[in-house]
């Protein structure tokens, strides 16, 4: 790692009044992604501002008919919450897939959606719910919110203070993970909502994305029947070691048949 | 140098560090807890598990200066003196170590899930066991170890 100066912000004024102060400042939420980059010298941050110490960023809580989870809320305690599982199974099991115990106990739902990880979960449920992203500043919803690989609507500065997901009639996440990173090789959310079928797909292309024929072929027929013979389109599919374009396109079909026939 | 205390093991210590110093660092070098192992130090291996006010977390992915005032337990820290700790005991018995490397990560994550199910099937164990490697593939026996040790914890024979 190079060398930066740690703060510990008091509240989300301090973070964001350290954050201008510093050459290059960055925030951490809990550090799952920013470390391992900083240990691969990826990134050089003058001042690392560490959010963890700020009270009222974290926790559950229902409004109205609305789930609200703070910004700073750990995998864990999303995966284990009551009021989650009630709320939303498909919620609960998506955060008790990420990375393994030890990443969950320090991870949080506001860093994963702010870095916008190609393959990260959490995006994939954001988006698939038509959830709400509430700043210090404004509220974004996940349809604006999600520009590009690891890009966001965030402005310099903005931080996330919460997320507000409204209710779904039903919803399932039908995830593919890396046997090692457990990250989504491909993850797709569906959820059959007050606006409509959402099918959200992460891990599959440079950002998460809606499938629009899947929304379409689901809101006729809610089965796993109603999708077959669609998938992911292959040219718009991410290559690597752990996966062909054609192979991911066909897992985009395969995951949100699996999804939707866990629920249907 | 910024300067950072906390609990390790029950015991007030306190450091000049860096910014960049990771907690296993400071555990390992400032402290000469050496029990603490860096494996793969990518937060993949598990080797370097502590536990950081009760909850396990990879100190290889943790700044020395995150766990200012906390209360950190290190695997030097689950034995009663001569008396070996029962997840310990149980990983004796059970014979749930190979080359012996990723061992004090073991036992502590296995520390962890015992403090949440006192009595977890082999499906829990291994489910769990997603973030700690061993690289002697010794798995079958330090799944026995922890199954023994949590139902050893929770007052169970």
């Amino acid at each position: 790692m190079y060398e930066f100066t740690y703060h510990r912000a008091g509240s989300l004024d301090d973070a964001k009044a350290k954050l201008s102060a510093g050459d290059d400042a960055t925030l951490m939420a809990g550090g799952m992604t920013l470390i391992p980059t900083l240990k691969q010298r990826l990134a050089m941050p003058s001042d690392v501002i560490d959010l963890g110490g700020i009270d009222g960023l974290a926790g559950i809580r229902a409004e109205g008919d609305a789930l609200v989870i703070g910004a700073m809320t750990k995998h864990d305690a999303v995966a284990n919450s009551a009021e989650v599982k009630a709320f939303c199974p498909a919620l609960a099991e998506l955060a008790g897939m990420i990375g393994d115990p030890m990443v969950r106990n320090r991870g949080t739902i506001g860093g994963s959606v702010a870095n916008n990880d190609p393959a990260a979960d959490y995006p994939s449920a954001v988006l698939g719910l038509g959830a709400t992203v509430i700043t210090d500043a404004r509220e974004i919803a996940a349809d604006d919110f999600f520009t590009g690989m690891f890009e966001t609507a965030l402005k310099p500065g903005e931080i996330i203070r919460e997320f507000r997901f409204p209710k779904p009639k039903r919803a399932a996440y039908g995830k593919f993970p890396n046997p090692a990173s457990r990250y989504a090789i491909v993850g797709v959310f569906v959820a059959e909502t007050g606006g409509g079928v959402r099918v959200a797909v992460t891990g599959a292309a440079a950002c998460v994305f809606r499938h629009a024929a899947m929304e379409a072929a689901l809101a006729g027929n809610f089965a796993a029947d109603a999708l077959s013979g669609l998938q992911g389109e292959a040219a718009e599919m991410n290559s690597d070691i752990h996966a062909s374009a054609e192979y991911r396109a066909h897992l985009v079909g395969v995951m949100a048949r699996r999804a939707v026939a866990s629920v249907a | 140098m910024p300067s950072v205390s906390m609990t390790v093991n029950g015991k007030p210590v306190f450091g000049e560090v860096e910014g960049r110093t990771l907690l296993v660092q400071f555990l390992r070098e400032h402290l000469g807890l050496t029990g603490t192992h860096v494996g793969c130090d990518t937060t993949q291996c598990g080797a370097c598990t502590v536990h950081v006010n009760g909850e396990a977390v990879k100190s290889c992915t943790f700044l020395a200066l995150m766990a200012e005032g906390a209360a950190v337990t290190t695997i030097e820290g689950l034995a009663d003196g001569d008396t070996l700790h029962p997840m310990q005991e149980a990983f004796r018995e059970n014979h749930g170590l190979q080359c012996g490397f990723c061992t004090p990560g073991m036992v502590m994550s296995g520390v962890a899930l015992a403090s949440r199910n006192g009595a977890p099937g082999e499906r829990e164990v291994r489910d769990w066991l997603e973030g700690n490697l061993c690289r002697c593939t010794g798995y079958h026996n330090i799944v026995k170890s922890i199954m023994a040790g949590a139902r050893a914890m929770s007052g169970q024979s």
